[in-house]
């Protein structure tokens, strides 16, 4: 088997590969909701009218798309140049936790001071908090060759540990019975309600902006030049004049900043204080949403939604027909890999020779 | 500090670092034959997974303990050739396919549990492989026969790469492709087998977890031991000999974390001891990477007559 490049793919194929690769995704999942017995027509059905079929539903939707869009940027920005961030799920937690820290309840851990100071003050410590995670797997990759893949994968682990430990210990809410969660946030630092009676928070707008900001960035600045550069060859890029070192440290800073966004802004407007279950991997599925909008930040909005149509509607749909809400799980997963086959298959031929 | 020696003197520690140790020996060499070939297998945790899933489900279907090893292997190579597939078939990022393969492999497994027993809150349990009392040799006899597999492994993993045509062809493969290619190795072929027969470890390594160290599966029970086998690798600088006694060092900051936990006078929260195996092995990391001599042509896909 051997692979030709294609002189030149059209561009209704790049668009269509990605949509018809997750049509057969859903086409092989069919075999797992036969297994588990229940009709696929109606399984699906019910699952896109849980996730898309209703106002109540793209409410739900929007709301979990919020922070999965903003890792899904964070994933985006790193790959762009090649530093694989896998550690996006940390980088969140760090970001919740500074937010809980500046702008917690008085007498809990926040500070005094006018909400109009007080929340950019939060929202700037919980980008710092995010960027300074990645920092260090960054400057471990470029000036020591420590693959970061390893290394962000590692302090995920250490700072959920972490987490755990500061909810037990100096930063648990006295009055939660109990319970291992922060103290909440101020009330005048949460963010508003998008839509009337619904959880969908003006959360939605920041992750939209930043997507704009971050496909501006990668379009006009000098530093998207220097981004897709290094991506496609960091030596080559180097040998150009490239300033490398800096672009990584400022690529980490930034996807850092993104994802410890993604927990102040799941802070602020859903759950008011940090838990430990308050993302269900959120960092890691924001992996598979740069992948399926193929590193483009616009089309990462399109991928956060779907997805987070998908992980919604398999909740309804697993109370009505009993099929295991891993379903969604397995969906996801199988969309990654067969947008990636497909994403090739614009670009490639492939021969069958020998 | 004679808490420490008290610790340290007790046979039963060293019958947990051994413990311990054992899946992570099978993952790192399963890691270690994948990237000798040249080619990052970050499917390992999902592979783990779906690995003790597997092997629990079939022996809790009422196959023998042995046949349950064999189907999580074979559960590897199906995970395995679909890596292969997409990186050195379609010269795919080895990186987004790896992390992929875990996520797809993992939903799978827990699906596939959940539909299994869809009301059952305490997970069914099975008969695990009991300890080899009939061994003469303290320690070991109190661990079970696929510990003693994986120590075995070690040497004949070593024996195949360094003493054998097909792991000089192997080895060839992920220094120089072109050159193993000019001199009739067929890349494609080789770097298959190896992912191949790599992740057929990793389903192994799994299944210890369900099938020996425990008697049932969870949610969670493989917990980033794939990962750390993929830190472990390099700290052996991508040798056997080493790569055991990294797992071993490993499995003894871990047993020695639960001990202190369990000793009641702990001064420190007990994530702080949890935190300790990752740490290590990020100091590992940093620690080798200097000297770290990594197989040329690892994470650079081949294609025939590209450069």
């Amino acid at each position: 088997m051997r692979l030709e490049r294609r002189h030149e793919s059209s561009r209704i194929a790049l668009v269509l590969a990605p949509i018809g690769a997750v049509l057969f995704t859903l086409l092989v999942s069919a075999l797992l909701v036969r297994w588990a017995g229940a009709p696929v027509g109606r399984t699906y059905a019910l699952l896109l009218q849980g996730g898309f079929g209703s106002v109540f539903a793209w409410s739900e939707t929007l709301t979990r798309a919020i922070p999965l869009i903003l890792t899904g940027l964070a994933a985006t920005v790193a790959f762009k140049a090649r530093l694989f961030n896998i550690g996006a799920e940390g980088q969140l937690f760090a970001g919740a936790l500074a937010a809980v820290a500046v702008g917690g309840m008085h007498g809990g851990t926040g500070f005094e001071l006018s909400p109009w100071l007080l929340f950019p003050l939060m929202m700037l410590a919980a980008a710092v908090a995010g960027a300074l995670m990645l920092l260090g797997p960054a400057l471990m990759k470029n000036k020591l060759g420590v693959d970061e893949v390893v290394t962000t994968l590692l302090i995920n682990f250490i700072v959920l540990l972490g987490v755990s430990a500061l909810l037990d210990g100096p930063m648990k809410d006295p009055t939660a019975m109990g319970w291992p969660q922060s103290v909440s946030l101020q009330p005048d630092l949460e963010l508003g309600k998008l839509i009337a009676q619904t959880r969908v928070h003006t959360g939605l707008l920041w992750a939209v902006s930043l997507a704009v900001c971050v496909w501006a960035i990668f379009k006009y600045t000098v530093l998207g030049f220097d981004i897709r550069a290094v991506g496609a060859n960091a030596r080559a890029a180097a040998f150009a004049g490239v300033p490398v070192t800096r672009t990584v440290v400022m690529v980490a800073l930034l996807s850092g900043a993104l994802a410890g966004l993604a927990g102040a802004i799941e802070v602020a407007g859903r759950t008011s204080y940090v838990t430990l279950d308050m993302s269900p991997g959120y960092g890691y599925t924001g992996i598979v949403i740069a992948m399926l909008a193929g590193l483009h930040p616009l089309g990462v909005i399109a991928a956060g939604v779907f997805v987070a149509g998908v992980l919604v509607g398999a909740d309804t749909m697993s109370r009505a027909v009993g099929v295991p809400t891993y379903i969604a799980d397995v969906i996801v997963a199988a969309s990654l890999i067969a947008v990636l086959v497909a994403t090739l298959l614009t670009q490639y031929r492939v021969r069958v020779a020998k | 500090m004679t808490d420490l020696l008290d610790i340290l003197s007790n046979p039963a520690f060293w019958v947990a670092v051994l413990r311990i140790a054992t899946p992570l020996i099978l993952g790192t060499l399963g890691v270690l034959l994948c990237e000798r070939a040249g080619v990052l297998n970050l499917g390992i945790e999902g592979i783990m997974v779906a690995g003790a899933f597997t092997g629990w489900l079939a022996v809790y279907a009422g196959a023998p303990l042995w046949a349950g090893v064999g189907v999580a292997a074979l559960t590897g190579m199906v995970f395995g050739l679909l890596h292969a597939f997409l990186t050195v078939g379609l010269a795919l990022s080895q990186h987004v396919s790896g992390l992929g393969i875990t996520l797809l492999a993992t939903a799978l497994s827990y699906f596939g549990y959940r539909v299994s027993f869809p009301k059952v809150n305490t997970p069914p349990t099975i008969t695990p492989f009991a300890p080899m009392d009939w061994l003469p040799v303290p320690i070991l006899n109190a661990q079970t026969a696929l510990t003693l597999f994986a120590l075995l492994l070690v040497p004949a993993v070593a024996w195949v790469l360094y003493r054998t045509p097909l792991g000089l062809a192997l080895r060839m493969v992920g220094e120089n492709p072109q050159a193993a290619e000019s001199q009739g190795v067929s890349v494609a072929a080789t770097r298959t087998g190896a992912i191949v027969a790599g992740s057929a470890l990793m389903g192994v390594a799994g299944a210890f977890l369900t099938l020996s160290a425990f008697n049932a599966f969870f949610f969670n029970m493989v917990n980033g031991r794939g990962w750390i086998c993929v830190a472990l690798v390099v700290f052996a600088s991508w040798r056997p000999g080493k790569a055991l006694l990294g797992a071993l060092l490993f499995a003894f900051f871990d047993a020695l974390q639960l001990r202190l936990q369990q000793s009641g006078d702990a001064v420190l929260p007990y994530q702080l001891y949890l935190m300790l195996p990752y740490l290590l092995s990020i100091l590992a990391l940093v620690l080798v990477a200097r000297k770290a001599s990594y197989p040329q042509a690892l994470m650079k896909p081949y294609r025939k007559g590209e450069r």
